[in-house]
């Protein structure tokens, strides 16, 4: 199944790139995408970890929500770093991610350090430590909306 | 209609340049290596995402625009990694994050600045 999808992600990823649709280049694609996939599966890379597909009809949602956030933190983080007094006041603190399994922290912590003025440094194993860059920064994390969209995300798979 | 595709792609790029600028800008004016990430961050998300935006419009329906979209996905999820693995680095050899604080209690901005 993983391996399937990942092979057929593969291929298409070979077409788009290279744009040359003669019955020898394809062949050649197929072949190379079939010698990755059993690679990948000699090495016992191939679950839902490394090619999350489960995740690939809700996750187009998850991301356009992020988009609007990533927006919204940019413009708050642009009007500091441009005004004259410099209005920041960073900190550390510690937020939990609920998430339970390992991508599902990834994704939360990734969507941390993708917010601009929220950066994880460390992960101390169900809590995640942030450097943040002001106080509505931190603020906006501590509404937890983030932590529970991730968790949603994990349920659905 | 080429003119209106050309101008929302101009009005793209200028806003994607600005944020890249704001994110050079807030380099250097953050006081240490955390705060600084921030204003990178400035730059590899909007920055980045506008101008790639605007670059798209100009492409219009081929393969250079999906070639693009790629090019926005790998910045989206390498730019956060590459983030962690520098500031847990910069962590774990014991770099203090520069804080309100510690700028009044102790006159060593300038130091660990020029450390980073």
């Amino acid at each position: 199944m993983h391996a399937i999808s990942l092979g057929l992600t593969l291929f298409a990823t070979w077409l788009l790139l290279s744009g040359v649709y003669e019955p020898f280049f394809i062949f050649l694609g197929v072949l190379s995408c079939v010698i990755v996939v059993a690679i990948a599966l000699r090495m016992e890379v191939v679950d839902r970890e490394s090619h999350p597909v489960h995740l690939s009809m809700i996750l187009p949602i998850y991301w356009l929500w992020l988009g609007k956030e990533i927006v919204l933190a940019n413009i708050d983080v642009t009007k500091r770093i441009l005004s004259p007094r410099l209005n920041i006041n960073p900190t550390v603190f510690r937020v939990q991610a609920s998430q339970g399994d390992e991508l599902g922290k990834v994704i939360y912590a990734n969507s941390i350090t993708l917010t601009p003025g929220t950066v994880t440094i460390d992960i101390d194993d169900d809590d995640l430590v942030i450097h943040a860059l002001s106080e509505t920064s931190k603020g906006d994390l501590e509404t937890g909306e983030m932590d529970r969209r991730v968790t949603a995300l994990g349920g659905a798979g | 209609m080429d003119m209106l595709l050309d101008i929302i792609s101009g009005v793209l790029l200028a806003a994607g340049s600005f944020f890249i600028i704001v994110g050079a800008i807030g380099l250097v004016r953050l006081p240490d290596m955390f705060a600084r990430m921030h204003g990178a961050g400035v730059t590899d998300t909007l920055g980045a995402g506008l101008f790639i935006a605007g670059l798209m419009i100009q492409g219009g329906f081929t393969l250079i625009t999906v070639k693009l979209f790629m090019i926005l996905v790998f910045f989206f999820f390498a730019s956060p990694t590459s983030s962690y693995a520098l500031a847990n680095a910069a962590l774990s050899q014991g770099e203090k994050p520069w804080t309100r604080e510690s700028d009044n209690t102790n006159d060593n901005k300038e130091d660990s600045s020029s450390k980073t």
